[in-house]
Order: C-alpha cells, then structure tokens, then sequence
C-alpha cells in the first residue's frame, strides 16, 4: 500500500518536475500552494493576525479587571453594544472575551501559528525531503484551518456574542442555550470551527509523521536529525492520538445540543422548566476533554522546545548537552502526556483514589522536565554566546518553562489543589509554562528562520528591544498574578467587588493590567520588524547563524524541490560546533568525516568506511526517481 | 503602588529609549558588505542585561513578596486547611530553591560566557553521570512531595465521620441554597429535580417523611464549630463549585451528580472576627466553576456558631412545609398525619382530624432509619 503510495507520489512530482519552469499563477504560488515553505508562510501569517486579535482581547479584560473605574466608551466604535453608556464592558462579553482569547491562543495561534508553521517549513528543509509527502494533503490542511478561522472569526460578530463558557466550555453551561446567550450561535459556530481545525490537526500530522519517517535523505538516521524534527515527529503523534478524542467529545456536545441526546445531561432544572434528560455526565465530557487538553499543553510546548534546542546549540556554539537524553525526556513527557488529564480535575468529585493516582503521575513529569531544564542550562555552560534575538528569545523560554514549570508542582499535588484550583495562581502558571514559553518559542523560530523563509534579515537591534521588553513585561505581569491566586481571587470572575475576601489587591490587578499593556505595546515593535523586513530587510547571507542544519546548504531562498541539483547527503549529527582542531567553529551535517580528519574522534574515522555506501544510496528524491 | 507603575513605566522608556539610540548605529552600518564573520551586534549590551535584570528581578521578587505576604492565604478556619497551607509553604520552600538556582545559572551562564572573539566554546556533548544526577535529585524530592501530598489528600478525602452534621448546598443560576436535616430527626429528605418549582426550589421529595422538617435557607449557611460538617452538594442547572476560601474547601457541584467534602470548622465568625479586628469579618462562600453572566457575585455568607448558637438557630427555623403548607397536598395519605406536625395549625385545619396521631409520629419515623 504504502510502497504504491510512495510510487504515486514520486510519479506526481516528477510531473510536477517536468512543468517546472512553467511559471505558476498567482493562485498557484501564493494561495492554493502546494509547496511546503509557502503553507507555512500561510500558517505563520494567519497566526500572527490571530495573536493580534488574541492578545487584544486579553487587554481588553485586564482593563476591566485592572481598571474597573475606567471608562470604555472609546471602545464603542469596535464593541458597541457590548460597552454600556456608562461605558462598562458587558459582563456577557467579559466572559466570551476569556474564552475566545483562550480558544485563539492555545489552538489558533500556539498549535496552528507555531507547530503549523515550523513543522511544515522545517521538516523537508532539514530532513533533506524535496516537499512534504503529500503536498495535497498539507494544502488542505491549511485550508481547513482556514476555513475553521473564517468560522471562529465570524463568530465574533454574532448578535448574541461568540462562545462564552471559558476555553473548556463544559456542558451543561455550553449544552444550554437557555444558559447563557454565549451558549447559542456562538457556540455552535465554535465547534463547527473546532471540528474543522482538527481535520486540519490531523491532516497536517499525518503529513508531518510520513515525511520524517519517509522521506529522511540519505544519511540522515535518526539519530542524527536534529532536535527540532524530533519535537515536531512527537508533537505530531500526540497530536494525531489525541485530536480524535476531542473531535468525540465536539461530536458528543453536538448531539446534545441538536439531537436531544443526554451524553452529558441529566436531571438539569432551568429557566423554570425540568429536562427530560437524565442519565449523562458532565464529567464525562471533562475526561474526553482533558484526554485531549493536556497533551495539546505538550502539543503547544514542544515544539517550542524543539526550537530552543536548535537556537541555542547554534548560538552557544556548542553540541547540545545531552542529544539522547533530550529525545528521551521528549518521549517521557509525550508518554506521561496522555496518562495525568484528570489532574485538571481533583475537585470535580472523582474518586479520590483516582485523584492520587493522577497526582503521582503528574509529579513525575516533573522528572524529564528537570532534566531538559538542565540540559539547557549545561549547553550554555563553557559556551561562546551570540545574542542573536532568536537565542535571546530560548534563553527566555528555558526561563520561563522552568518558573513556570516548577508552580505546576504545587498545583500537580492534589490536596493542595483544592485551594488553588480555578484560582489565578493557576492562570499565572500556565500563562507562563505554557502561553508564554511557547510564544518565545515561536519568536525564536521566527527570527532564527526568517532569513531562511524570505531571504532577508529582521532587525537585530529592534528584535533584542523586543525581548527584553517582552521578558520583563511577561515577569511583571504573571509573578504578581501568582499573588493574586494565592490570595484566593478566583479566575473568570467579571469583577471582585462581591466578595470580602477579593477585597484587596486592587492595586496589585492594576500593576497586573498595566504590565501587560505595556507588553502588548512591546509586541508592536515585533510587527513592524517583521513585515518591514520581508521586504525591506538586509539580504541574507547563504547561513548568516552559521549553522550545520541541511537547510542552510539550500538556496538563499529555496525554489520548489529546495535543492538545486541532488539533495545533500548527511554524514553526522547536527551539532558538530567548536569541535576541537576544527577548522571553523561548526562543522554542517553534509561534510563527510574523510574531510575533516583533524577533527574526527576514533569511532568517526571507523565511519568513513560507510560514506560510500550512504553517497551511493538516493531512495527519496523524487526528482531523481523520474530522470 | 503609582510610584511602582511610574518606575517601571520609567524603565520601559529608558530601555527603549536605549535601543533605540543603539539602533541609529546599527542602520548606519547596515551597507557594509556581508562578512563570514558572526554578526554580534549588541553583544555587551545584551549580557550586561542578563546581570542587571537577575539582580533587579530578585530585589523586586523579594520586595513584591514581602509586601503582599499579609494577603496570601487567608487565615484558615479548618483543620485540615492549616495541614494544607503547611505543606503548601512546605512545597514552595522546596521549590524555590530549583528556581533561584535554574534562574541564576541561566543569566549569568548567559553574561559569562557571551561571546569574545578568537573564543572557542569547549565541545562538551555528555556526562552520563550528570544526567543520572539530575534525574534522581528531582525524582527524590517529587517523590517526598507525593507522599506527603498523598497523606494529606487521603485524610481530607476519607469518608466522613459518622457524628457529621450533614447540610446540603446547592448551585443554581445564580445563588447557593443550603437545606438541613431539620429540627426533630436532623435526617435530609429525598429530592428529585422534577419536582423543582418556583417555592420547592431545592425539588424536596415530600413523599418522603425525613423531608417533613427539611428547612432551606437561600441567603445564609450556618455550622457548628469544632465537630465535622459534611457538605452534600448539588448543582440543578449548570456546573458550579463551592467554594469556602477560608475553610480551605471547594468542590464542584455537578447537575446528576452529587459530590460532597467534609471539614472540621475551628473558628467560629465571632473568633475571626476578634483575631481579624474586622467586627464586619464574614466568612463567604462563592462559585469558581464558570456558570454564566452572574459567576462573580454567587455570594453566600457562612457563619460558623459554637455549639449552643447553631442548636438555637436551628430549632427556630420555620420548615419548609410550614412556610409553604400547601405542599402538604403532595404527602401521601399514609404520611399526612406525621406532617401535620410541621404546618401551622391555621392551614391545617382541613386534616385536623388525623392530627391526634401525630405527636407519636414524629418518633417512630426517626427509628425507621
């Protein structure tokens, strides 16, 4: 089957081979492209126009929150009737601005805009593959999430407001129309939306895991790719095992809400009128969620780390520390990934056995966490620093996952969850593990593979202001929230004036508002480096990092196929940096060994006796096959 | 806290107003032609950075915490809430020490060893044994942390003692609503959610005789200090999750699926409001499950009462079949007599006559349980 398939697809670029120098039409190039570097483009282009409206959205309600006294009519002309005449926000909206700010961050712009745009730009580029397995394929996926964007988008502007039951949206409140009004329109277009993004998901993963496997150039074992290609393979399969669980659970609400099912309702009283429903469980609908929400956590945060790995091995100029054991913590997060979801649930009256259970495999994770932790902070060790705005960006993110990482402790022990859950100190901790380790991933991916992706330079000095404001704002913002969770102020609450025990702190929420705008102004500088330098920047140089990976050895700015000519062989692993008697301070994957003997250690000279065998062997070029 | 926003608005503008002049340089020299050599530019800058932002970092971590230590943890009022805040500073002593020692390393590992020219950084692939290290370092203190975690969860989640006094809670859009066992046999009736109206908001089960001298409250939840008050709690339209952050106590409340939590309550409102100096100190319980427009202010007050206050307020509380006598209409024929006890004998008059065997009645049903 597959060997058919691989036939097929080497027929079909061969044709592809054959109109090359046809020139394309603009649809063909730029909007129904099958090429892998334009869908990531496509990808990376779209996510950043969603971070700008996620990330808006959020100051929106930290001004509430941060400024409750202040006056919003100014908002008028983008709100309207969301704002009041007194200039208040809706607390209706509030609520949708939450969830529709999670929704986008964590999947429109953290798994789309980050996994979306690196896995499709780098796999083929560093495993040496011509495009993707199948180039259809990926174009459909991207549409798909297209189509899912154009969805959630539209949804914004419904009469009775977008989706609004938190990023979770837990039935009942989101089976019920009569609930709230979030829970009509809106949230029938959120998961038409989400079912479309996650054929989307699927798609792409498939593509992703078949080119690793498939299309590896010569040379090119696993051992040798490097760590960014095995994040991406592991994101990938996380991905594809736990999408479907989600698209279930979609499914399932759907019933519930259109067909009168009762998966998870039962004796429910509302709106002055009994339900006949009886038998379902809400709790049901957290489990399938979860089974998909936490590994998405890994889905969002692994690439990220991918990338930190890559950046900061090159930047250091040192072998990453400890290859095998970063591929093997990799593999024990993804495996633990799928088997602590319920710790997002100690308090929903499970069975408290279950709850320690979970507890422990929780706090294992920790285990291959420390190790990756540590591994950074060894390979900056002894090092020879270059502050490119991509290193600074992964020396943020391994301190960030780190803070971040370790109140996950804290929350991960159940007994003492039960004060903390739902509380801000559990929004500080995922905004920094997660939310903005991985968006420091995605910077770092962008401005290390900008020159790769448009041929040009970002500005060095404008990117570094970028990070500094972006770390310390990031800091400012998420250490004083955890304060905020201690003290016991509860999450997605509109106000904090109800209650005696919220009542305090105000001028520590509006230290928390304040910071983030200025973080959110920072972001600004970014925007404008990058587009004015996709067409303004200074030309890039053939490797301006000088690093091994292969997609550096591709053209300045890769034609279809990537390579001119024959695809690279490899010949040793991707982080040969100031090896001792070398010539230069790196050494790329694509120089034989029988090249660099003053270099090469003992069990490498016994490895040039394989050159000739890998030199000869060219099973996945699709080019080649034709000719 | 204006002078803190002021200051760091401070250091916002300076910061850029730094690179921004550093930028000038740059953009003059950005014809020259492209070298092999690294690109460098702002090396210096961005390590001495690394020092400054860890030094003030820990100064402004340290100060910040100091200066809102007296907000954290609201006074515990439970047993089991001063166990839980124990082992919460317990862990966050522990874990502070990975997360000074992993920042510190990381910008100054970063300051020292930026980039000079003519440098080589040293090829330093793998130590098995440093890997080895670190993985059991970690492995021992979350294993300490499991334990005493676990003890801690298996205590709070054990069954509760038989002498608790059970009172129901139930979340509604958008208000709590506490019924009791009542006066005479302290024993929660049936419910069932068909039977929720506009009065009976709770869905009382009147075919059932425990739910006789049932009475609900809406507004306010009263409990006994010093013994164990076991919480059966409800949802009837969307989720919702009580919480108590005095108490230490939130569970959620489920539509279909009763859950419950049990606490030992060891300060009475009157005692935290001597140890607060607030008179005006109310314990309060809200809602952290997202349940719609009204979520922020789900507010209800607790009150906790030595023993002989609570007995006091019980027995004076007006069941709900005396505040609503017309319900007696929905107790079985067989039962009628036993609550007659519980109506006012004005509405009662209609089945005045099988009165006379009620005074036994109320007896015999508390020894059918």
């Amino acid at each position: 089957m597959s060997a058919i398939e691989g036939l097929e697809t080497a027929h079909h670029h061969a044709d592809e081979h054959a109109h090359h120098h046809e020139a394309q039409s603009f649809w063909q190039k730029y909007i129904f492209c099958e090429d892998h570097k334009v869908i990531a483009k496509q990808y990376l282009i779209t996510g950043i126009l969603w971070a700008v409206i996620g990330i808006t959205m959020s100051v929106i309600f930290r001004i509430q929150l941060g400024l409750p006294d202040s006056n919003l009519s100014w908002l008028k002309p983008i709100l309207g009737g969301w704002i009041s005449d007194a200039g208040k926000l809706d607390p209706n909206f509030y609520l949708a601005l939450v969830t529709m700010h999670g929704t986008i961050m964590v999947f429109f712009v953290l798994t789309a805009g980050l996994s979306g745009t690196f896995s499709n730009f780098l796999i083929p580029l560093q495993v040496g593959a011509r495009d993707m397995a199948s180039g259809f394929m990926n174009m459909l996926s991207y549409w798909f999430f297209f189509l899912a964007s154009v969805i959630m988008f539209a949804s914004l502007f419904l009469q009775q407001g977008p989706a609004a039951g938190g990023w979770v949206i837990y039935p009942p409140l989101s089976a019920l129309p009569q609930a709230h009004p979030g829970s009509g329109m809106g949230m029938t277009l959120w998961l038409a939306s989400m079912a479309f993004f996650i054929v989307s998901q699927l798609l792409g993963g498939i593509n992703y895991i078949t080119t690793v496997i498939n299309l590896r150039t010569r040379g090119m074992s696993f051992d040798r790719l490097p760590l960014t290609i095995w994040s991406f393979l592991i994101t990938a399969v996380l991905g594809l095992i736990s999408f479907p669980v989600l698209l279930s659970s979609v499914l399932l609400l759907i019933f519930d809400r259109h067909f009168g099912t009762s998966f998870y309702l039962s004796d429910i009283y509302i709106n002055g009128e009994a339900l006949p429903n009886v038998g379902g469980s809400p709790i049901l609908f957290q489990h399938l969620f979860w089974f998909l929400g936490h590994p998405e956590v890994y889905i969002v945060l692994l690439p990220a780390l991918g990338i930190t790995s890559e950046v900061i091995a090159t930047n250091s100029r040192k072998p990453i520390f400890g290859y095998r054991a970063m591929i093997a913590s990799m593999l024990g997060i993804a495996f633990l990934a799928f088997i602590v979801w319920a710790h997002h649930m100690f308090v929903t009256g499970m069975n408290p056995f279950l709850g320690s259970v979970f507890m422990f495999l929780t706090l294992i994770i920790a285990v291959p966490s420390a190790v990756k932790g540590f591994n950074y902070i060894t390979t900056l060790w002894k090092g020879n620093i270059v502050f490119t705005p991509g290193m600074l960006f992964s020396i943020g993110l391994v301190s960030l996952f780190v803070s971040g990482g370790l109140t996950g402790i804290i929350l991960g022990n159940s007994a003492l969850d039960i004060q903390l859950h739902d509380t801000y100190f559990v929004v500080a901790h995922f905004h920094l593990v997660m939310g903005a380790a991985s968006a420091f991933g995605l910077f770092a991916g962008v401005y290390h593979w900008f020159p790769k992706m448009f041929g040009r330079m970002m500005n060095t000095s404008l990117g570094q202001a970028h990070f500094w404001l972006t770390f310390i704002g990031i800091y400012l913002v998420f250490i004083p929230m955890h304060y905020v969770g201690i003290a016991g102020f509860p999450r997605r609450y509109y106000q904090f004036t109800s209650y005696d025990f919220t009542h305090k702190f105000m001028d520590m929420n509006m230290f928390i508002s304040i910071a983030a705008i200025f973080t959110f102004l920072a972001q600004f500088i970014f925007l404008w480096n990058f587009f004015y330098s996709i067409f303004k920047g200074r030309k890039a140089p053939q490797n301006p990092w000088r690093s091994n990976t292969l997609e550096w050895t591709a053209p300045i700015v890769p034609g279809h196929g990537n390579w001119e000519g024959e695809i690279p062989a490899v010949y040793r692993w991707s982080y040969d940096y100031s090896k001792p008697g070398a010539k230069e301070d790196f050494i790329p994957q694509n120089i034989p060994y029988s090249q660099t003997p003053e270099s090469n250690f003992p069990h490498e000279n016994e490895l040039i006796a394989t050159e000739k065998v890998i030199e000869s062997q060219n099973f996945n070029d699709q080019f080649k096959t034709h000719h | 806290m204006y002078i803190i926003i002021a200051l760091v608005a401070l250091v916002f503008i300076v910061l850029t107003g730094v690179v921004i002049s550093r930028l000038q340089g740059v953009l003059k020299s950005i014809n020259k032609t492209d070298s092999e050599e690294v690109e460098t530019s702002g090396n210096k800058f961005n390590g001495a950075m690394f020092i400054v932002v860890l030094l003030i970092g820990a100064v402004a971590i340290t100060w910040s915490y100091l200066h809102s230590r007296e907000f954290f943890l609201p006074e515990a009022s439970s047993v089991h809430g001063r166990r839980t805040d124990d082992l919460f500073w317990f862990s966050m002593g522990i874990l502070t020490i990975p997360f000074i020692i992993v920042n510190f390393l990381v910008f100054f590992f970063s300051w020292k060893y930026q980039f000079k020219k003519g440098h080589r950084a040293t090829f330093y692939p793998e130590n098995h044994k440093l890997e080895l290290i670190w993985t059991i370092i970690p492995a021992i203190v979350m294993a300490l942390l499991v334990f005493t975690g676990w003890k801690a969860w298996s205590d709070i989640t054990a069954e509760a003692p038989r002498d608790a006094e059970v009172i129901e809670i139930t979340g509604k859009q958008f208000n709590w609503i506490a019924r009791y066992g009542g006066v005479d046999n302290n024993k929660l009736g049936d419910y069932n959610y068909k039977l929720i109206d506009a009065q009976n908001e709770v869905g009382i089960d009147l075919s059932d005789e425990n739910s006789f001298d049932d009475f609900t409250n809406p507004s306010e939840m009263h409990i006994p200090v010093g013994r164990p008050v076991l919480l059966k709690i409800r949802a009837r339209d969307v989720l919702h999750s009580v919480f108590i952050p005095h108490m230490r106590v939130k569970m959620d409340a489920v539509p279909g699926m009763p859950t419950k939590f049990w606490f030992v309550p060891d300060k009475t409102t009157a005692d935290m409001r001597a140890e607060t100096g607030n008179p005006k100190f109310d314990y309060e319980i809200a809602c952290t499950e997202v349940c719609g427009q009204g979520h922020f202010s789900m507010k209800m007050r607790l009150i906790v009462d030595d023993e002989a206050t609570y007995k006091k307020w019980v027995s004076e509380q007006a069941t709900f079949l005396s505040t609503y006598p017309e319900y007696l209409a929905k107790v079985p024929e067989n039962l009628k007599a036993k609550a007659m006890k519980y109506v006012p004998a004005e509405a009662a008059t209609p089945a005045a006559d099988s009165s006379a065997t009620s005074a036994g009645g109320a007896g015999a049903s508390s020894s059918l349980r």
